[in-house]
């Protein structure tokens, strides 16, 4: 009797809500995301976890126990250390050089009708989607066929390459959105092409290029396939990985991935805030 | 519209000596884009000279050519045939950043990666002008459309109106030869836009600057503009005050743009005392003071020529009775009434195909309250008819 006045009065009270039941239903939408998240993210939080690992013999794959050797023996390796160090350099090169032609490629497209623009979008498109396999195969009798010693700067020209369009995509994007009459404005207030480039245009397109410059860097940095046919006989940090993996990785691998990660998510949250505050 | 300058005598002379002339002028400008398989003139043939000091509006429906005619003035676009002229000098072919112009743009166009006194200093810093001055001039500027105290703002953090007196101050703050305005006011909401067409004119007084000022809002361009330029299909319609654009519309398209116009056809019948008799409607008679001037120079000849005669609605007097003596009297019969708040508004059948609209106050003394189907007398002075060829 008590409990059906209870009920009654709870149901007063919030009217909306029909008594118990609404409270308990499983909403699954977040759940779902979250299980997508860690899925996304379990391969890196194995690397993370199990830099920190102890392991008995070869294989880094059971946990033994805690330890921060293998962070006071990071160089331990001396070829995986320049393997690192090319790797690291290639990438901030090609995120350098392909950030500036990405840039100017993206503004030329986004803001300009000419002759052959169709191509050029076209033939971003496909250095986008060709297989890996298939440009690799392709830059290698390129530089045969041009008798070009494959090796450290091929390998940049390479990485360039395929990333260019990547940097020239996100670009076109953010001119696409921009005002036009912005750098008209700079124009009327007296801006040379120049001044308005350098003080309207470019800072107004920074986070863009910010975003695939970092792209780009990414995509270098542990890029394998292509790397294999155009590196000759430079290694760099994935190619070393893959030699390795015959006769067991080194946690070393582990500490220098988590590493990686470190900066590239430090750079990342970097960015985002800038463009919050520019905003 | 035809004194040379407006520059008082014994004004001290500015920084440079300032010829006399207009401060714009359009000297046989077109403009012609290429589109896809044929070619858009945009601009058709405009000549026209904008004063110094003067509130001048180009007014017209969208794709009318008035934006076009201002980015040449801007130094966006370069006419295809033509010279714009700056003070008297020809600056046909020269780029925008070297015009002695500044605008307003529709979308503000403010930096938003700089605040909002960086922007106003933009133009100056182009200048070089020196940082003492610079700050100085910001401040007063920011000052005079009440921004004072948000100097260091970035512009996303204030209001649409906010936005557009910053662009205004950023524009005024180089003290250009000719502000061009376009559509400055399109993006806010009727009150404020009222506001700020108030506050618009204020500035212009206080800094004595010529404008120019784009609208397709005829309200806006009859309560600002000392002059308005009509435009339609890349051609000047009309040039003329507001009173004369409003009530001597020179062409059916100004008629029917400014305002509400009514166009009856009539037959003109004679004259006596200088007012003429035209027939309208069921063989009622309206009294028009002047013929259109292809019609005026035939004198007696123009007798039984057909004229479109022109009578804005809040001229026409509504009675139940037949009018007295010298004014308009045609009969006619309500269609329909629309209550506006202020006003309301009647169509007026008048027979032989015609139809006026009539605004009426809703004040408390008018008496009449006519309804559909009834009869009623449209009455007008003389004065209040403007009249075209048919």
């Amino acid at each position: 009797m008590s409990a059906a006045l209870d009920t009654g009065d709870r149901a007063q009270a919030v009217p909306a809500r029909p008594p118990g039941r609404a409270r308990r239903r499983t909403d699954w939408g977040r759940w779902y995301t979250w299980a997508v998240l860690a899925w996304l993210f379990a391969p890196i939080a194995f690397m993370v976890v199990f830099s920190f690992n102890d392991p008995a013999g070869r294989h880094n794959i059971t946990w033994q126990g805690f330890t921060l050797h293998w962070y006071a023996n990071a160089f331990a390796y001396p070829d995986l250390n320049e393997a690192m160090f090319n790797s690291v350099t290639i990438a901030l090169l090609t995120m350098v050089v392909a950030g500036v032609l990405g840039t100017l490629l993206g503004l030329a497209l986004g803001r300009f009708g000419f002759r052959g623009k169709q191509l050029t979008n076209l033939v971003m498109f496909a250095a986008i989607s060709a297989p890996e396999v298939v440009l690799g195969a392709a830059l290698l009798s390129t530089f045969l066929m041009l008798n070009v010693t494959t090796g450290y700067w091929t390998t940049v020209v390479a990485h360039v390459m395929f990333c260019v369009s990547f940097v020239a995509i996100t670009v076109r994007a953010r001119v696409i959105t921009l005002d036009p009459s912005l750098e008209e404005a700079a124009r009327d207030l007296g801006a040379g092409p120049w001044t308005t480039f350098r003080l309207v245009t470019l800072p107004m397109l920074f986070p863009a290029v910010m975003a695939g410059g970092l792209l780009a860097f990414a995509l270098s940095i542990d890029d394998y396939i292509i790397t294999t046919f155009v590196s000759g006989d430079v290694n760099t940090f994935p190619l070393w990985i893959w030699g390795a993996t015959r006769v067991g990785i080194p946690p070393q691998v582990n500490v220098m991935g988590t590493l990686l990660f470190a900066v590239g998510l430090t750079m990342a949250v970097i960015n985002v805030v800038a463009a919050r505050r520019r905003a | 519209m035809a004194s040379t300058s407006t520059t008082a005598p014994g004004t001290p002379a500015a920084d440079t000596a300032v010829p006399p002339g207009p401060a714009i002028s359009l000297e046989g400008v077109f403009k012609s884009f290429r589109s896809g398989s044929g070619t858009v003139h945009a601009v058709d043939g405009v000549d026209l000279g904008v004063e110094r000091g003067e509130f001048f509006s180009l007014l017209g429906p969208s794709g009318c050519g008035k934006t076009t005619t201002m980015r040449m003035i801007a130094g966006f676009e370069e006419p295809t045939a033509g010279v714009v002229r700056l003070n008297g000098r020809d600056v046909t072919g020269v780029p925008a950043n070297r015009r002695d112009v500044n605008m307003v743009f529709q979308s503000y166009a403010l930096f938003p990666h700089m605040s909002v006194a960086d922007n106003v200093a933009f133009g100056l810093r182009r200048r070089r002008v020196a940082k003492d001055e610079i700050r100085r001039r910001v401040g007063e500027m920011l000052e005079l459309v009440e921004l004072g105290h948000r100097a260091g703002h970035r512009p996303s953090r204030l209001s649409g109106g906010q936005q557009q007196r910053v662009a205004l101050a950023r524009a005024l703050v180089n003290r250009p030869a000719a502000l061009l305005l376009d559509e400055p006011l399109g993006a806010l909401d009727l009150k404020l836009r009222q506001t700020m067409q108030v506050e618009l004119k204020r500035i212009q007084r206080e800094v004595g600057i010529t404008f120019v000022y784009v609208t397709h809002d005829q309200g806006e361009a009859l309560t600002m503009s000392d002059r308005i330029a009509v435009m339609n299909n890349g051609r000047v319609e009309q040039l003329g005050t507001p009173a004369q654009v409003y009530e001597r519309p020179a062409t059916r398209f100004v008629a029917d743009f400014i305002g509400t116009g009514n166009l009856v056809r009539g037959t003109v019948r004679g004259e006596s005392g200088g007012v003429w008799r035209v027939e309208v409607g069921d063989g009622a008679t309206a009294l028009l003071a002047e013929l259109p001037a292809a019609l005026a120079s035939q004198g007696s000849g123009a007798v039984g020529s057909e004229v479109d005669l022109i009578v804005r609605p809040e001229k026409i007097r509504l009675g139940t009775e037949a009018p007295g003596d010298g004014v308009s009297a045609v009969p006619g019969t309500v269609a329909e009434t629309v209550y506006t708040g202020a006003a309301t508004h009647y169509q007026v059948d008048i027979g032989g195909g015609g139809t006026v609209t009539v605004h009426l106050q809703n004040s408390s003394d008018s008496a009449l309250a006519a309804d559909r189907g009834d009869r009623v007398w449209l009455s007008w002075p003389a004065r209040h008819s403007a009249a075209l060829p048919a």
